[in-house]
């Protein structure tokens, strides 16, 4: 900018600035309540609808320091509801020896309210977990994969066709009692440990996912280090397996890349 | 298809510093900018040749323009806003100049006290010297995707601004999104209507983060043409509209993108890391580069 400005008190506020902004080159009226993702724009050759999955409440948690009391966690959720988010992580079933924010899963899974139209999938990482999930009422979970050996025996202490094999069990009592499951593929566009991971990797690890009954996945840059040209050409490869609409990108922000690579994923 | 080249036009020491609280020395400045002129980069915005009375932080302009090292084929243009800011410019050993211009009215006018036309009319008198003395000069539009006084700003008025000052002379015309409120689709359409009157290959986009926007807003530009970008080393710069704001795009992360795109920038990422570390070491903030967030090792 050029000089200081000396009349700072009559800029507009922020909120002023943002209703404006939001609806540049929209409709006159929001979308209706949930369409089909995956439904074009003429205009902009973008998805008119987006389903945001907050996943705040269990990947952010599990990933600060400070562990959160369990009634701050049912609030942030109780909160996150009333947002209008069609999907919010809730918790993860997983040994709190491991992970020690997320002790409280039966807890938060019991005391949250649960809106209608809105779903509250948990981690689930094995058979135990699910039941347990089940017992604590959860109607959704979701299974972690990784596109990288390393990472996988990194973090679950086993090879990607083992932790699949685990997988596969908690999808078979899942599909018995009608409920859905959702994969993750970790290190989707580089891993801490490989470093670079092939795109076929992705899409061969995806497919495994998505043969076993998992109705979307979400594809991690778990490391951030993905630019759009990467996410491209991931997307292009796992394309080939699994249909758009039942994919999700999942983008860390590590080197400040996550909402270039998102845009460039809304683009393809 | 993204442009191969991208040229990356470093503005941390005008830009960034003029928008930072803390008052930076002379010496540091100049080390600062020799430290930038290592980097690769091929255009480094040094100094604004402003009176100190409105902008302190850079009353050393002359200091500054007479100590930095001038590497080959760097270019360091310096801000003009009027003619005598524009001789005074000369006289320290500018080789380019930069003038400012708004797409709002309204900004135009708490800004700097006058009507668009009217300062396009001082503008006028730096452009008649500057093409005497064969200096080439940048020209800036503020307030590109939004205005925080007047809100909404239509992408014709950002096109008719951005035609007079080509047509005046200006070689680049960078559109700044002065508050960062843009998004990829407002970029679009502001940029659509701007192609119409200037070409492409003339224009720069100066995006803020202040909303996180900036990188997606670049994307978008580079893939409708656009191959000259402002960036901010560290993300230096906060924003005068909102407080606590972020301001400048932080030139680590667009360096990063810009890379991993496969699109030659000459600009060395580690070398530029370093330079954004020594920086905020020396205005003690922290940086607002998420690379060098990542990259730190502490």
């Amino acid at each position: 900018m050029g000089t200081v400005p000396s009349a700072l008190k009559h800029c507009l506020s922020y909120q002023h600035l943002l209703k404006e902004q939001l609806w540049i080159g929209e409709p006159a009226a929001p979308p209706p309540a949930a369409p089909h993702p995956g439904q074009e724009s003429q205009a902009s050759g973008l998805p008119e609808y987006i389903k945001i999955v907050e996943v705040g409440p269990r990947d952010g948690l599990q990933n600060e320091k400070v562990i959160v009391p369990t009634d701050i966690k049912i609030e942030l959720i109780n909160r996150l509801s009333k947002t209008g988010l069609p999907a919010i992580e809730v918790t993860s079933f997983v040994s709190s020896k491991w992970v020690p924010q997320m002790a409280d899963h039966k807890e938060v899974m019991r005391g949250i309210e649960r809106h209608p139209g809105v779903q509250y999938p948990v981690l689930t990482p094995n058979l135990q977990g699910f039941h347990s999930a089940i017992a604590a009422g959860a109607t959704e979970v979701s299974v972690f994969g990784a596109a990288s050996e390393s990472f996988s025996k990194m973090n679950i202490n086993c090879s990607i066709e083992e932790s699949i094999e685990k997988f596969e069990e908690v999808a078979k009592s899942a599909r018995n009692m009608n409920i859905p499951v959702r994969g993750y593929v970790s290190c989707a566009l580089g891993c801490p440990y490989e470093g670079n991971i092939i795109p076929a990797k992705v899409a061969e690890v995806s497919k495994r996912l998505y043969s076993m009954g998992c109705y979307e996945i979400s594809l991690g840059d778990t490391i951030g280090v993905g630019t759009p040209g990467s996410m491209k050409r991931m997307l292009e490869a796992v394309m080939k397996e699994i249909p758009l609409s039942a994919l999700a990108v999942h983008c860390h922000d590590t080197y400040g890349q996550a909402l270039a690579n998102i845009l460039t994923a809304i683009q393809v | 298809a993204f442009p191969k080249r991208v040229k990356v036009v470093e503005v941390g020491p005008r830009d960034g510093l003029q928008n930072e609280k803390n008052v930076v020395p002379t010496a540091v400045k100049i080390n600062l900018i020799n430290m930038l002129s290592e980097t690769g980069l091929q255009v480094i915005e040094a100094t604004s040749f402003v009176s100190p009375k409105w902008v302190p932080q850079m009353a050393d302009h002359t200091e500054v323009m007479q100590g930095i090292n001038k590497f080959p084929g760097v270019s360091y243009p310096v801000l003009t806003p009027n003619l005598k800011g524009f001789q005074a410019a000369v006289a320290a050993g500018a080789k380019e100049v930069s003038i400012f211009g708004a797409a709002s009215e309204l900004f135009t006018k708490k800004n700097i006290n006058c009507s668009i036309e009217e300062s396009l009319e001082r503008f006028d008198e730096v452009m008649t010297a500057a093409r005497a003395a064969s200096i080439p000069v940048r020209g800036y539009v503020s307030c590109v995707l939004g205005c925080p006084y007047e809100g909404k700003i239509s992408a014709a008025k950002v096109a008719e601004v951005s035609k007079k000052m080509y047509s005046m002379g200006c070689y680049e015309i960078s559109l700044g999104d002065t508050i960062g409120v843009g998004t990829p689709g407002s970029m679009k359409e502001m940029l659509t209507a701007v192609m119409k009157e200037v070409p492409v290959g003339a224009l720069a986009v100066h995006c803020h983060d202040t909303y996180g926007q900036a990188l997606a807003n670049i994307l978008v530009a580079l893939q409708m043409g656009v191959s000259v970008v402002d960036a901010s080393v560290a993300g230096l710069g906060g924003c005068p509209y909102a407080q606590g704001a972020s301001g400048n795009v932080a030139t680590e992360d667009l360096v990063y993108m810009l890379h991993g795109l496969g699109i030659h920038t000459g600009v060395d990422l580690q070398k530029l890391m370093d330079t954004g570390t020594f920086i905020c070491n020396a205005l003690s903030r922290r940086t607002n580069s998420k690379v060098s967030q990542a990259s730190c090792r502490l």
